[in-house]
């Protein structure tokens, strides 16, 4: 017997069965043609020349027939289309080929938009990028809706280049067009009616006389009207640009991100005709796309894919406890219920759970409203006796760095958990190997290591020891995947990766104040080299006090020279000044919590920015040589997800890469001359292939 | 023939039904603005933590039932609302009780009968009230108006509407006021408390006392621990944690409770002191059959033995536990002595007062209950011996389930055998049951 639900099954999608050519599924409905991407092989429809080829076949064959209208939608659960195959932009060099590639592919796109009968895109999932420009190119736009629109290439150093910059702002008020196409983020279906990016929002059950009322010229453009036309006009468009390139060089410098600014300049000079802005657009983007920068971003986009891809796999885990209701502890049960899972979590002082429960539904309300808010709240379950533990799947110590302490827990943990549970630690100081040894079952024990403030950083260290049993390991990397987060497989070792790396950057930061160097000064060397955040920014951002306490075990346990924690640091700890958690650190902070800084008085130079990006590039090349992480992409993919190393150089590796290995190595022995033992390049240099 | 010659019911006990586990959540007064918790959200907060702590999963029950009186739009039937969100399953059926003051006890009646008779084998079943959140009820004609005003569609028929708009209908009735009158007497619960003080002579000093040691009791029970384990601690969104009855007042004294002026009626007795508070709170039951127990292991705390509905003048409604509670001690064949705790829901001190005096009256044992002896006086050391609803609140629909989950902790802590938990019910009614703890 089944449930009334599981007999009925999926909502089926409409108008998707017909006739498969390799892609493609072609249907004739009377008066109407629906072409259905149906890509072969994946899950996610994405672009590429094949699909271009046989859609550009199935077009030329509509245009000889007498059609009253197209349609366009796709027949894969996941969305309608994710934009273009990243993967053929990888290795681009320009010249001829890239520009018939361009050419080849937009023109399909404009045989869309010319096409004589309505044409209509009904769009349901994700539908982004060339998806979103196939959408586009049509007469009407229906979404259904669970449907979500967005232009992200700017994340990978690009901007639309199948029509997208000319006819987004051209069919919707274009100032929104370009936020939408400079933020890269994307919007639901209610907010994209609202725009005009799509003309009607319907339940998947009334698709049908949705394209019936398109069909048959019955349904309206959304998109702007008269306002629209006037901020095209040349002087509007000049004096918006100038606005847009001020906000988006404070995110993104000219300097390292070409994409933004190129996008602005596109409309600033094209923007008043559609036809222009379509040219300028296909040469603009075959310009971006070969550029360093851009590879390094297309190749960023592949290691956040790789991460990912070891966390593939359903963990199987519905029900966490977490023991520990301090910042991390409610951090990591807050997103785990956010993500659909339970979450028990206990603490010894109910104000601290309650604290947790206020700093979680916070969360929620920012994310989710109505039913859905309602059910995450309702996961999320402040236990103060611990009546989860003994239903856990998986157990997450997020106590404090205390030894015996954590010892004790895992005592009584052992004592009650299920059989089959994960015991997991998010530890970042205490030696894994140590803790596992004081379990019964070793084998089901594994580090999961969050980072400060988990709703934003998407990377999780699972930390694996000697002991570990790799089925255990696994689940534990798919549980990462099934929250939302970015797996790194590491190997117990001080520091795992990330703090390890993070420390001697922020060491010496803190040593070249202690010689009288101007902070913002400091701050400003590590922005220009591409941080986003410089380094004493960032010791205040991420709490003095756990600062010289990650110092302090890395020093102690790391059997390697690390710059020493100054005293005046830990006087201003003592003293609680803590970093911007507490108003006042290294800077001083205002309400909102932006630091009060002072203009540079020098510029700095390079010999300074490499005096503190070179210890964090060879903390990672150390640890790629004790083989803590397994391979220079996964090491790059850390770092930037993990600490925002300047994504356009494609992380600490790379950089070492194309600046050249006896470069880096040279600069780091000169370092350790005048500067002292610290900077001795590890290992890892010498081994390196030239 | 009358209820009273039905041959097959609950009380024949077809099958033993047990208490298997119960929890409440701290109860909350009502504080002029609506409280941070709906009535389903009380029955989650509580439900949630219960059902951890059981060796089942929550969609091993049969039936969920919960009883409320002042359910609030966007929850409609809050037992299947709460046991959605407990996360009871899709195929869980749920309802909702309504007997007044009744209706926590019903809900528990319900789960025992069906028990009983081998409909279900394991119920989860309490009571949930939120008074803090009563609406405010437009009057009829204000109601009409705004029908009217809302489904006018030209602007000429808009302004007509608006040129009809009285000042009266921004008078929107207390809904907790209508709600605690009786329609058919005209009497608010109050009156029937006067009433009855002044037909058993309870004076004011007397209720006022009895009040004082309803506090004493709880702020004791609190102290000593003694409430831990029934009442799981709330969470509020905005961080703010509710883990004790917040109604109690450790600080009460005769003195303070005299200056207090009658509530009810100029030269009434009853106050605000001496009557029971306005407040939020639910409390929930797991009942089962020896089947249920066999299957999942359990270990039940007691047996719901018997339970008892009588109706009497809404005047005097205050008198229902005598009429509810006797025939449980009649057809149990027990004495006074042999019910070791009372939960009698101090609706209002006087009207406990009053139930005292009546049980121990002769002459009203034998002509108003058709008893042959006197039930006698019950002893104040065995009744509601760590306070009751005048010191920690009377959430209406939740109280009845409230005294007999207490009655079985108290029962379990004193070494107690049986008890009988009983209350009034506005409206004119009365209910009881009789529990005994297992051996």
């Amino acid at each position: 017997m089944i449930s009334a639900s599981e007999f009925l099954g999926p909502e089926l999608l409409t108008g998707t069965d017909g006739s498969r050519g390799k892609h493609w599924i072609r249907r004739e409905d009377g008066d109407r043609l629906w072409l259905v991407l149906d890509k072969q092989d994946v899950s996610t429809n994405t672009f590429d020349e094949e699909v271009f080829r046989e859609l550009d076949g199935l077009l030329a064959q509509a245009e000889r027939g007498r059609w009253k209208a197209v349609v366009f939608r796709s027949a894969k659960r996941s969305g309608f289309a994710a934009g273009a195959d990243l993967a053929q932009f990888r290795g681009v060099s320009a010249g001829v080929d890239l520009k018939r590639r361009v050419d080849e592919a937009n023109d399909v796109i404009d045989r869309v938009a010319a096409l004589a009968p309505v044409t209509i895109a009904v769009v349901h999932g994700t539908c982004v990028g060339g998806g979103l420009e196939l959408a586009l190119a049509c007469d009407r736009v229906v979404a259904v809706d669970d449907a979500k629109f967005g232009f992200p290439e700017v994340l990978v150093g690009l901007h639309p280049g199948l029509g997208g910059t000319a006819r987004l702002t051209h069919r919707i008020q274009p100032v929104e067009a370009m936020k939408l196409m400079l933020t890269g983020r994307t919007v639901g279906a209610g907010k994209a009616h609202s725009l005009g990016i799509v003309d009607a929002v319907v339940a998947e059950r009334n698709v049908s006389k949705a394209v019936d009322q398109a069909a048959t010229k019955r349904m309206d453009r959304r998109g702007s009207g008269i306002a629209g036309d006037a901020v095209n006009l040349l002087p509007a468009r000049k004096a918006l640009a100038r606005q847009m390139r001020s906000e988006t060089e404070k995110r993104a410098p000219h300097k390292h991100y070409p994409a933004p600014h190129a996008l602005i300049e596109l409309w600033e000079k094209h923007g008043g005709s559609e036809r222009e802005m379509l040219h300028a657009e296909r040469a603009s983007f075959a310009h971006l796309l070969p550029m360093p920068v851009t590879q390094n971003l297309v190749r960023n986009f592949f290691l956040r894919e790789k991460l990912k891809a070891s966390g593939k796999g359903d963990s199987g885990i519905a029900h966490v406890h977490v023991m520990g209701g301090g910042t991390m502890g409610a951090g990591i049960g807050g997103w785990c219920a956010l993500k659909g899972m339970r979450v028990t979590i206990e603490d010894p002082q109910v104000s601290s759970l309650a604290k947790a429960v206020a700093e979680t539904h916070k969360l929620m309300e920012h994310k989710l409203d109505g039913p859905d808010l309602l059910r995450a709240r309702d996961r999320f379950i402040p236990d103060p006796r611990s009546f989860g533990l003994r239903h856990a799947d998986l157990v997450i110590e997020a106590g404090p760095e205390k030894l015996e302490l954590k010892r004790s827990i895992y005592q009584r943990i052992e004592r009650e958990v299920r059989g089959d549970a994960i015991v997991a630690t998010n530890t970042s100081s205490l030696d894994l190997e140590v803790l596992a040894d004081s379990l019964e079952n070793p084998g089901r024990f594994v580090g999961i290591h969050f980072f400060n403030p988990v709703a934003k950083l998407d990377l999780v260290e699972v930390v694996r020891h000697k002991s570990v049993d790799e089925e255990a390991y696994k689940k534990a990397l798919r549980f990462v995947g099934d929250i939302g987060k970015l797996p790194l497989a590491v190997k117990a070792a001080p520091g795992f990766l990330v703090n390890r790396a993070l420390m001697p950057y922020l060491g010496e930061a803190l040593l070249m104040m202690s010689e009288g160097e101007q902070r913002e000064r400091i701050d400003a060397a590590a922005e220009q080299f591409g941080m986003p955040v410089g380094p004493v920014e960032l010791a205040d951002q991420i709490g003095l006090d756990i600062c010289v306490a990650v110092a302090d075990s890395l020093a102690a346990d790391l059997g390697r020279p690390m710059p020493p924690v100054p005293q005046w640091l830990r006087d201003q700890v003592a003293r609680g000044e803590l970093g911007r958690k507490t108003g006042k650190g290294l800077y001083n902070y205002f309400e909102d919590g932006t630091p009060a800084k002072a203009k540079v008085v020098t510029p700095p130079d390079h010999a300074m920015r490499d005096r503190l990006v070179l210890p964090m590039v060879d903390a990672v090349a150390a640890a790629l040589d004790e083989g803590v992480v397994d391979d220079l992409d996964s090491a790059d993919a850390a770092m930037v997800f993990g600490t925002g190393f300047a994504p356009f150089r494609g992380g600490p590796m790379h950089y070492a890469r194309e600046r050249g290995v006896c470069d880096i190595a040279g600069a780091l022995q000169k370092l350790s001359l005048t500067h002292g033992e610290r900077f001795v390049p590890s290992e890892w240099w010498r081994k390196a292939p030239k | 023939m009358g209820a009273g010659t039905i041959a097959a019911s609950a009380r024949s006990q077809a099958r033993p039904v047990y208490v298997i586990d119960g929890a409440r959540t701290p109860f909350i007064k009502a504080r002029g603005r609506p409280g941070p918790f709906s009535p389903t959200d009380l029955a989650v907060q509580c439900g949630r933590l219960l059902l951890l702590r059981q060796p089942f999963a929550p969609n091993s029950f049969d039936h969920v039932i919960l009883g409320c009186a002042n359910q609030i739009a966007g929850e409609m039937n809050v037992a299947r609302v709460a046991a959605l969100r407990l996360g009871c399953g899709e195929e869980m059926p749920a309802w909702t009780v309504h007997r007044n003051c009744g209706s926590g006890m019903q809900s528990l009646d319900d789960a025992f009968r069906a028990v009983a008779h081998s409909d279900m084998d394991l119920v989860l079943a309490g009571g949930t009230e939120a008074l803090s959140r009563a609406p405010l009820i437009l009057a009829d004609d204000a109601t009409e108006w705004l029908a009217e005003f809302q489904t006018a569609t030209s602007v000429g028929d808009k302004v007509k509407a608006l040129s009809h708009f009285e000042l009266a209908f921004l008078s929107p009735e207390i809904g907790l006021k209508k709600g605690l009158t009786d329609p058919v007497s005209g009497l608010s619960m109050g009156h029937t408390a006067e009433e009855l003080a002044h037909r058993f002579g309870i004076s004011r000093w007397q209720a006022d006392d009895y009040a004082l040691e309803s506090h004493r009791r709880l702020a004791r029970a609190q102290a000593e621990g003694w409430l831990d384990g029934e009442i799981e601690p709330m969470f509020a969104p905005d961080g703010t944690v509710y883990d004790h009855d917040d109604g109690v007042r450790a600080d009460s004294s005769i003195e303070t409770l005299g200056k207090l002026k009658p509530v009810f009626e100029p030269y009434g007795d009853v106050t605000a002191g001496n009557a029971s508070q306005v407040t939020d709170g639910a409390c929930w039951m797991i009942l089962a059959s020896d089947d249920a127990v066999k299957r999942h292991g359990l270990k039940p705390l007691a047996r719901i033995l018997d339970s008892e509905w009588a109706a009497l003048d809404p005047k005097v409604m205050g008198l229902g536990p005598c009429l509810a509670s006797a025939p449980l001690m009649t057809r149990a064949g027990l004495s006074l002595d042999e019910i070791d705790l009372w939960e009698l829901n101090e609706a209002f001190a006087a009207q406990v007062l009053s139930c005292i005096e009546a049980f121990a009256d002769a002459a009203f044992c034998r002509d108003v209950l058709g008893l042959q002896e006197t039930v006698g006086a019950i002893d104040r050391a065995r009744l509601n011996i760590d306070g009751g609803a005048v010191s920690l609140g009377h959430p209406v629909g939740t109280s009845g389930a409230r005294i007999v989950l207490h009655l079985v902790n108290a029962l379990r802590r004193t070494g107690g055998r049986r008890g009988i938990a009983t209350e009034c019910i506005g409206g004119g009614q009365g209910g009881a049951m009789l529990v005994e703890i297992m051996a």
